[in-house]
């Protein structure tokens, strides 16, 4: 049997590290297929080999039975393949005849454009997906969905066999997204294959046929829709076995703690523009809170928020019962809180600044003498935090972009313990380090919090929360859904919450 | 594998070593070829010229640290430059002639720190590209100077003002040694006090200094201002060497100047770094390539070629270091 997309063995590394193992992908024609996993699984690195953006290290790549070596976006769109992009590529400044037609526009026996024709086939397109707008106002003018609909329109009458739409209903409506279902409906019917990519697990039973899960590189599994559940896709995903949770083995976090002391941080109700709806949780002194939830449910934006990051637009935040007007980082810092971000080298390295530098950037106020730093001050500060959290280093002048993953990770830790916080939020704590060194990250966390510490952990690994929090905050798209207490959580009980709420959210 | 690790070294000593060899060569060019090199005129006449562009050079070097670059560093100069006689000219600084000295060094270096503020706000609170932000002065600054003095040249005697440019300490130009204090005082600063660390953290990496707690306004500000603020200085100094001033022409290409000094220095223009003795190497070699061709009787316009050349050089060496 022919498939109209057949990807085999697909081998992907970056500078070593393995993207893709093996991995594969068959669609059919008329069929609309969702690809789903979790961040770094290796979705989009497997669209983009198909799409001509990376070639591939080995493996074959067939388009209707004959193999085929795409490496441009523009042969990947002579074959057929169109892409619809979050963030569009089309000029908004222009006609939206001009951007359907772009570089295929009728001409008039005198080879200028004839754009009373341009026009009508602009209009037919469109109208062919239930649009009908006026074609010769500029695109920009429009909302986010219609030019959504404008770039599938374009595909479609670039004869396209597949379009591949990712992350195509993050920014619109439910409306909007309606709108578009019916478009994907529409293509399926003209025999028009669709590959979609979405976080949002129901939206996949509203319009996919069959379903891919990547995990690590490789594909885990393809299954039609109707035979799956939502437990049994996020368990796939995650790679967690029902079974293997019950001897599931102890993290470094994990350990009896005494009774929690008073709330120091409490969101009561907040909402921001970032995508939390009705976030409520908050952090007593000398615990652990987990937030649980899976990518895009607002547990990066609750930290943020509470950090002061980002601006409240209902609710409040308040710190030690007070209403806390948290402006800015430096307010949060200041009351005693800390943010070890997720993203280490965007938001967290200085990578040209030596370990030292790094470790007391946040610290620079107090040790300020006359304007002056304290170097004896810093020095010793540094050297204490190298000998107790054991940074790997060849001396604390050396540059921290010269270090490894997991003593970067413990250079910032310490750049947030070295202030003596009240309250640290840690957002994907352990992510991208070593074993060994994630065992001692979290033994090092677990250490503070006996000591009072408070913290919001946030982890993408199921394990480190179940285990580690005492409470669990389960999230999901910006509201806080449910909470879970320890002891007595298991990995289970917290995927059934995330996937309950999904179904009754969907029911 | 080994000729390229060795190439890789060699690179590395070129990168660090450059600024150095080519003074030195330019020196030793200068001894065998340009008659009287070795006569003290030469280096008075050299310290004097280079000193304005080295005082501007330090505060451009603090902006580009923070990622940011300054084009209205002459247009400052100009406006400073132009006001200076004003004021000391009028017959109010005529009668108290102390009171006049002082405001006419004081009030113009307080206007350029208000352009320096005005720079700043725009680039760190309304987010302006810092290009088009200081592109605003780079206009309008020499035009208002212009519009002060009716564009016409003022000329004056007054040997107390023309210090800041004639005047001598231990037989050395006075500015040469403004020029050391500066630079003495810019490295310090970045060196061992809190904003220069955050300066460089915020050049370094501006996302992460904000959330540790940086108060990245602020600091991205005062270095618009202590740019501004030596602009001004530089611009008093041009006008005491002349003993005239000619709005049109103070500070003229000074931004380009400066810029090709930090970068010759070892300035990079993402920001991160600040070198300042660097940059007063930079000065130091831009003014003697300027002199050698000027004094071998090279066309001021074939001048302008080489200084192009200097900086692609520079540019090339900046790569190699940062492999």
């Amino acid at each position: 049997m022919t498939h109209l997309i057949d990807m085999a063995d697909i081998d992907k590394a970056f500078g070593g590290v393995v993207a893709l193992n093996k991995a594969g992908l068959q669609l059919e024609a008329g069929e609309v297929h969702a690809i789903i996993g979790q961040n770094g699984a290796g979705k989009s690195t497997l669209i983009k080999i198909l799409t001509g953006v990376y070639r591939k290290d080995a493996g074959a790549v067939r388009i209707g039975g004959q193999e085929t070596s795409i490496s441009t976006p523009r042969e990947a769109q002579d074959a057929g393949i169109a892409t619809i992009y979050q963030e569009l590529s089309l000029v908004p400044l222009r006609s939206v005849t001009e951007n359907v037609m772009m570089g295929y526009e009728p001409r008039t026996r005198f080879g200028l454009i004839d754009w009373k024709e341009a026009h009508r086939r602009a209009g037919e397109i469109l109208q062919r997906f239930g649009v009908d707008i006026d074609v010769r106002a500029q695109l920009g003018t429009y909302s986010t969905a219609i030019q959504q609909l404008v770039a599938i329109a374009r595909a479609v009458s670039l004869n396209a066999r597949l379009v591949i739409m990712d992350e195509a209903t993050s920014s619109l409506d439910d409306q909007e997204i309606e709108t578009l279902f019916n478009v994907v409906r529409e293509l399926k019917r003209d025999g028009v294959a669709v590959l979609y990519i979405s976080h949002f697990l129901d939206e996949l039973y509203q319009i996919c046929d069959r379903v891919t899960i990547m995990r690590d590189g490789q594909t885990v599994a393809t299954h039609k829709i109707p035979e799956t559940t939502k437990l049994g896709l996020i368990s796939e995903m995650l790679g967690r076995d029902p079974k293997e949770i019950a001897d599931a083995g102890m993290t470094a976090l994990s350990g009896h703690n005494a009774e929690p002391g008073e709330v120091l941080l409490e969101a009561k109700s907040i909402s921001t523009a970032a995508g939390l709806k009705n976030v409520s949780v908050s952090i007593r002194k000398g615990e652990i809170v987990g937030l649980g939830g899976l990518l895009g449910s607002g547990r990066t934006e609750t930290a943020r928020a509470l950090f002061g990051l980002d601006k409240l637009r209902t609710g409040q935040v308040r710190w030690r019962g007070a209403s806390a007007s948290v402006g800015s980082p430096a307010d949060a810092i200041s009351d005693g809180i800390g943010f070890l971000t997720e993203d280490r080298k965007r938001e967290g390295i200085i990578p040209d600044m030596s370990v030292r530098e790094n470790m007391t950037l946040a610290l620079l106020p107090k040790l300020r003498k006359f304007g002056r730093v304290d170097r004896k001050r810093e020095k010793e500060l540094v050297e204490d935090f190298i000998k107790s959290i054991g940074i790997k280093t060849t001396g604390m002048e050396q540059p921290i972009r010269e270090l490894s993953g997991g003593n970067q990770q413990k250079v910032l830790l310490a750049r947030w313990l070295a202030l003596d916080p009240e309250v640290l939020l840690l957002d994907e704590p352990t992510r991208g380090v070593d074993v060994g060194a994630k065992f001692e990250i979290q033994s090092i966390i677990r250490d503070y919090v006996q000591r009072g510490l408070g913290v919001l952990l946030i982890s993408s690994e199921f394990e480190e929360i179940v285990e580690g929090a005492d409470r669990i905050a389960v999230l999901q798209d910006g509201y806080t859904v449910s909470e879970l207490v320890n002891p007595g959580v298991t990995e289970e009980a917290l995927i059934a919450a995330i996937a309950h709420h999904h179904e009754r959210r969907a029911a | 594998m080994t000729t390229g690790a060795m190439l890789n070294f060699d690179k590395a000593r070129i990168a660090h070593y450059g600024g150095p060899i080519a003074l030195v060569a330019i020196l030793l060019f200068n001894v065998a070829i340009t008659p009287n090199f070795l006569h003290p005129q030469t280096l008075f006449v050299n310290i004097s010229q280079v000193a304005t562009i080295a005082i501007v050079a330090v505060g451009m070097t603090l902006v580009i640290a923070t990622g940011g670059i300054d084009l209205s560093v002459g247009a400052i100069m100009a406006l400073s430059g132009a006001m200076a006689p004003l004021i000391f000219l009028s017959p109010y600084a005529e009668a108290y002639p102390t009171i006049g000295l002082t405001a006419a060094i004081g009030v113009p270096i307080l206007v350029a720190f208000a352009c320096g503020l005005f720079n700043g706000v725009l680039v760190s609170v309304f987010n302006v590209q810092p290009i088009v932000a200081t592109l605003i002065f780079f206009i309008s600054g020499r035009g208002i100077a212009l519009v002060l003095t009716n564009g016409n040249l003022q000329t004056f005697t007054n040997p107390a003002f023309s210090y800041l440019g004639t005047g001598k300490i231990l037989g050395l130009p006075f500015q040469g040694w403004l020029v050391a204090i500066i630079a003495i005082a810019a490295w310090w600063m970045v060196a061992h006090s809190t904003y220069g660390r955050q300066l460089l953290a915020v050049g370094g990496n501006e996302r992460a200094a904000r959330l540790s707690g940086v108060p990245v306004r602020k600091v991205k500000i005062g270095a618009y201002v202590i740019c501004a603020g030596l602009s001004g200085l530089a611009g008093l100094i041009v006008v005491a060497i002349n003993s005239a001033s000619d709005a049109a022409r103070i500070g003229n290409l000074m931004e380009l100047d400066a810029i090709a000094a930090a970068v010759v220095g070892g300035t990079l223009l993402q920001g991160g770094r600040a070198p300042i003795f660097g940059a007063i190497l930079g000065a130091v070699i831009i003014q003697l390539v300027k002199y050698t061709l000027l004094a071998n009787g090279v066309a001021d316009e074939v001048a302008l070629i080489a200084k192009a050349a200097i900086i692609i050089l520079a540019v090339y060496v900046q790569q190699a270091r940062r492999e």
